[in-house]
């Protein structure tokens, strides 16, 4: 895999009480053999921890993984704690089960890409390469 | 193991080195010959080491459990489906809890509120158990709660409640899964450190075998391991790790081993590769067995016998192509029935993007009930036993499952290798080992990575709008005014009474902390409170991160 992403820096993070961390863990993994310096937050954080430690860390992208359906208010409280912390650069990806019909309110929100378990790694890489660019 | 020179030939029918290996990476022989199979096809069902088979006479002295899992939203509603399901012929029911309930915070809790009613029932005190099973006879029906990190609190609401509906408790039959070391693996739903946590679930175990001896106070599970990536082998190999952990801890608090290890009991995954998950039953069967006898000296059959419930779906189901997955799930009820399962769950083909809706619920019990009463597979004992490459690949697996354990026994043991990581990274290599081979269609998933439809439309959502069901945003309003209506109307001096005695037993390791966690639930003392007064002595688990 190509170093495409070095010199940028991720926090992966898993928001509320969801213990389903494997989505994480293997974008995580993905993201750092593709050449990035990524931080991974382990389970049960606040949007306000997450945001603290996005901008305390100068990452480049937050992505949140959550699988307990409670996305949509996590992911809006994320992103307010992100604005209010002077963080509204940092980009923000979401996965885990995320309902189709979900995905198009997530992203006019302020959400940089929606990902599924059955996407290829690929091409969610490609996608956070393209909003990084 | 798969070896680097096996490369799978391109001209593979099967596709990519899918059928050249099981998903745990045996290399599976063109054909098995009788030579490469060793004596034990003539073990015999109902005798030790039991790989056949732990009764002599199968399913048909007793059919397995069909036990759907369901709960969501209030307890009402969840009241509802269950009697829905009784009324459609299941014969246990299993009980979904919400996420605030399994991590010990009360719904009005800030870390509470997104997900209150969300993935599964609140529980928060003694009234909402009480609502769950209203209508319901406790004394005759088998409950199974998916809960773990705040098991011995719900089992104790479960208690409170059969005392009030007048149900002595000695008829009370069920499980809790009350499995907190592969939550620290796979699961996330821990809330004590290991150690607290190893005593809480010992006190739990110790106090069912007197005051519940029907019900089942812990099950072992593989199967989040296993749905989060680990393979068969790995599945097996931890979980049986795990009990023996237990069993530990059990006879360091004063158990005796043919007292409570005839009622341990063991949970699995069931993914659609059929011959591994046969033979990883048979073979699990067989290492239990032995263990329990030659290292423990269990002398009473029973504390030998290795039973296990099982859960066919996961992530082996695809959100393309849903309908696909009935067929899955089909294969994989055979496979559960052909190992010897005590009980089966089926998952609905549309659980992979939605919460199940009745008329998919009703195809996944209908599954079962196809391949029990019309298949005839269930209908002779261990049915594939005999058979040269079941017989083969049985012993090929007990001998892989070894290997794994050994790495463990080295490493220092399950509680060091969880304490420290080591497991949780292993699942997480594997994982994406998993999903690099989808990715590259070394292994084939229909619909996802072969036969795929240009039409994405039909994925997800699509073809089943109008079908999916949502929680109502009003569920966790009234779960919290419930809640809050609760605390006004109990004797709060009771409350605290219990609390505080649970507070001053909680560092007193020689005391088992059951009977005052009944108290408090007698009293309606929430969840959050219970947990609140444990964290204060023991603390929180402070996960490893390792990736």
């Amino acid at each position: 895999m190509a170093m495409s992403l070095k010199g940028k820096r991720f926090l992966i993070a898993k928001p509320g009480l969801d213990g389903h961390d494997v989505g994480a863990k293997i974008i995580a993994l993905t993201l750092r053999d593709a050449g990035a310096e990524v931080i991974y937050t382990g389970l049960r954080k606040s949007p306000a921890y997450i945001a603290r430690v996005a901008v305390q860390e100068d990452v480049d992208a937050v992505g949140l993984s959550l699988l307990s359906g409670a996305h949509n208010e996590l992911v809006r409280e994320t992103l307010a704690q992100l604005r209010d912390m002077d963080g509204g650069d940092i980009k923000m990806f979401v996965g885990g089960t995320i309902p189709m019909e979900d995905h198009q309110q997530l992203l006019d929100s302020g959400v940089s890409g929606v990902f599924t378990a059955e996407m290829k790694l690929e091409d969610i890489l490609a996608q956070i390469e393209n909003m990084l660019a | 193991m798969r070896s680097e020179k096996k490369q799978a030939s391109p001209a593979n029918p099967l596709g990519g080195d899918s059928g050249l290996f099981t998903p745990s990476g045996i290399e599976i022989p063109t054909v098995v010959t009788p030579e490469m199979v060793s004596r034990e096809e003539h073990e015999i069902p109902g005798e030790y080491p039991f790989t056949r088979g732990i009764f002599p006479d199968g399913f048909r002295g007793r059919m397995w459990t069909m036990r759907q899992y369901s709960g969501f939203g209030t307890a009402e509603e969840s009241n509802k489906r269950y009697h829905f399901l009784l009324e459609q012929g299941q014969t246990g029911l299993s009980v979904a809890m919400d996420l605030p309930t399994q991590c010990g915070y009360d719904p009005v809790d800030p870390m509470a509120l997104p997900e209150v009613g969300k993935v599964g029932v609140s529980l928060s005190n003694l009234a909402e158990m009480e609502i769950l099973f209203r209508g319901i006879d406790l004394g005759s029906i088998s409950t199974s709660f998916t809960i773990n990190g705040t098991a011995a609190i719900i089992y104790a609401f479960y208690i409170a409640a059969a005392d009030k509906a007048g149900i002595p408790r000695a008829k009370l039959t069920g499980t809790i899964q009350n499995d907190i070391l592969k939550e620290y693996v796979a699961r996330g739903t821990w809330i004590f450190p290991v150690r607290p946590s190893m005593r809480l679930i010992a006190d739990t175990i110790l106090f069912a075998n007197r005051e519940t001896p029907r019900f089942n106070p812990i099950s072992i599970a593989g199967a989040h391991v296993r749905d989060a990536g680990a393979t068969a082998v790995e599945e097996i190999a931890y979980t049986l790790a795990n009990g023996l952990a237990y069993v530990d801890e059990l006879l360091a608090r004063g158990g005796e081993i043919d007292r409570f290890a005839k009622r341990l009991s063991f949970f699995f995954y069931v993914h659609a590769d059929f011959f591994e998950e046969v033979c990883k039953f048979r073979a699990a069967r067989r290492i239990w067995a032995q263990l329990m006898k030659e290292r423990y000296g269990a002398t009473d059959p029973k504390s030998q016998m290795f039973r296990f419930g099982v859960v066919c779906g996961g992530s082996s189901l695809t959100a393309a192509q849903p309908h696909n997955n009935i067929v899955r799930v089909g294969i994989e009820a055979m496979a559960a029935v052909m190992g010897g399962a005590q009980s089966i769950f089926t998952c609905a083909f549309d659980e992979a993007f939605q919460i199940p809706t009745e008329q998919s619920a009703e195809i996944a019990l209908r599954t079962q009930q196809v391949v029990a009463h019309e298949s005839g597979i269930a209908s002779s004992v261990d049915p594939l036993g005999g058979s040269y490459y079941v017989e083969y690949l049985t012993g090929r697996m007990v001998e892989e499952i070894h290997k794994v354990m050994k790495e463990i026994d080295d490493y220092g043991g399950v509680i060091k290798a969880i304490e420290e990581g080591f497991i949780q990274k292993r699942i997480a290599e594997r994982a994406r080992e998993r999903k690099r081979r989808v990715d590259s269609g070394e292994r084939v998933i229909v619909g996802v990575n072969r036969y795929q439809r240009e039409d994405r439309t039909e994925k997800m959502g699509g073809v089943f709008k109008g079908q999916v069901f949502k929680v109502d945003p009003q569920t966790s309003r009234e779960i919290t005014d419930k809640y809050n209506a609760i605390r006004d109307k109990r004797d709060n001096q009771a409350v605290q009474t219990a609390l505080q005695r649970l507070g001053e037993a909680a560092p007193n390791e020689s005391q088992n902390l059951l009977p005052i966690l009944v108290e408090c639930a007698h009293a309606y003392a929430t969840v959050g409170e219970m947990v609140q007064t444990l964290k204060k002595d023991w603390g929180e688990f402070q996960e490893p991160i390792r990736f």
